[in-house]
């Protein structure tokens, strides 16, 4: 734990391991987020930064170590673990909107069904964040109707209408045509600058210098280098840190 | 022709579509429960219900419908009615058919809802855990949902071999069409092949507009990604 009398950290991972068969994918993880604090993960391909996001919740069950979120250990399952994923939000790569309800209802089914909001309150919430999405005027359509930066929007709407604590992201960008990354980034931005907790996996490095607070920067499924934002861009101490960094910004 | 209307050709038809009507709703709802069964995290459940599956889809169903009648009614007692009068025998036999067909037929349902769980992408459900959903939500309002939308064609193979299926309910005394049948060719031997016609002409009247309403059905309902 935190030091006395301080909040606990908002994510506490420690000696995290997990394996995929014989592949060791998370490698002795040690790692504290502080609430309202906005850190951005970066990494090669295959380093683990995906796998780290996805023990969080525990949609990835780990092999030894301890995750906390908001000082409690994440259970191994049940009601407990349920109750625990409501309070952190998830966008993934690949939206997962539901594919036979339409956007408000996707936003609105988590509130209603797992907090027991009465509808016509998720609804009105959930319309309030479609329009802050930007997407209010979509929100009778089905998924397949949207664009993929629409779709994705409105995945993020669905996780922040369960008024979560904490909100991760798995390469929210990755899936998308460049032109409409612009305006997933700019609603992640905002949210940022509302002081929500964020751990974003990202290859976007103009989001990582604008938003975030910090950087983590993985290889081999190790954290090789953990800095504020603008230290890890201007001075990294890590060979493997310049040499991808080396390689990303070069063009 | 003139025979034909000394039979209760549309009464025996009658019992058909009753027949095929309450084993299709107890095959559906048993068949989906299965195949819940089937993808469930708990062990024990998983294990029976592929056991189940397993035996019962690949036993005759004759044997199936004999079973019920002389093990559950006439070993066992088991009476599926409360009913005092001479037609309780009569009564019990249809249900006993029914429950026979519900028992049998359900395992094919619950391989066609199987077959659609898995066309369902892994990223709905686990959209559903991340957002605090339980695994019976997760099943009931995100998975089936898309499951059996995508399965609608497939179940109505099932529920037309279900339809002609029930004309071994005659094994256990049940009026319906194939006993029927039997009775006719028995006493007018000499228009044997008219017959024939008569009632399978009868179980395509049934079975056609099933197949076409349910692939109108399949179309409209699908989940576009």
């Amino acid at each position: 734990m935190s030091a006395a009398g301080a909040t606990p950290p908002m994510i506490r991972m420690a000696g995290v391991d997990k394996f995929f068969g014989p592949l060791h994918v998370l490698k002795g993880i040690d790692l504290e987020v502080p609430k309202g604090q906005v850190v951005v993960v970066l990494g090669p391909s295959g380093s683990g930064k995906s796998t780290l996001c996805r023990t969080i919740n525990r949609l990835e069950p780990i092999d030894s170590g301890v995750i906390e979120v908001d000082g409690q250990p994440v259970p191994a399952e049940g009601k407990a673990l349920a109750r625990l994923r409501a309070d952190v939000g998830m966008v993934f790569q690949s939206f997962n909107l539901f594919a036979h309800k339409t956007i408000i209802e996707n936003v609105m089914l988590a509130p209603v069904k797992v907090r027991g909001v009465a509808s016509a309150e998720a609804r009105k919430h959930g319309m309030e964040l479609l329009d802050r999405v930007g997407i209010a005027n979509q929100a009778e359509k089905y998924p397949a109707q949207l664009s993929g930066g629409q779709q994705q929007r409105a995945a993020i709407a669905r996780a922040l209408n369960m008024r979560p604590k904490v909100m991760l992201f798995d390469e929210p960008t990755s899936a998308l045509d460049p032109e409409v990354v612009n305006e997933v980034l700019d609603v992640m931005t905002s949210l940022a600058r509302d002081g929500m907790t964020m751990l974003v996996v990202t290859h976007e490095m103009g989001f990582a210098r604008r938003a975030s607070d910090r950087v983590v920067f993985m290889a081999d499924g190790e954290i090789v280098e953990d800095a504020a934002t603008e230290e890890f861009f201007t001075s990294p101490k890590s060979e493997r840190a310049r040499d991808f960094l080396g390689k990303i910004l070069s063009h | 022709m003139d025979f034909l209307s000394n039979y209760d050709l549309l009464g025996a038809f009658w019992t058909t579509v009753q027949l095929t009507f309450w084993s299709a709703i107890g095959a559906l709802v048993w068949g989906i429960v299965l195949a819940g069964m089937r993808v469930s995290p708990v062990w024990l459940m998983r294990a029976f219900a592929t056991a189940y599956v397993n035996i019962v889809r690949n036993t005759p169903l004759t044997l199936i419908v004999v079973a019920s009648s002389l093990g559950l009614y006439q070993a066992l007692g088991v009476s599926l009615t409360t009913d005092k009068t001479t037609a309780a025998l009569a009564i019990t036999n249809f249900r006993l058919a029914v429950l026979a067909f519900v028992l049998y037929t359900g395992t094919f349902v619950a391989e066609a809802v199987r077959s659609g769980i898995n066309t369902v992408p892994v990223g709905q459900a686990e959209a559903a855990r991340a957002l605090g959903l339980g695994f019976f939500q997760t099943l009931t309002l995100i998975v089936l949902p898309q499951a059996l939308r995508s399965v609608v064609a497939p179940l109505a193979s099932v529920l037309i071999a279900l339809t002609k299926n029930t004309t071994v309910a005659s094994a256990i005394g049940v009026a319906e069409a194939a006993v029927l049948m039997k009775t006719m060719l028995e006493n007018e031997g000499q228009a044997g092949t008219l017959v024939f016609a008569v009632f399978a002409i009868g179980f395509v009247i049934l079975t056609l507009p099933v197949g076409l309403l349910l692939g109108w059905l399949s179309k409209k309902v699908a989940v576009k990604r």
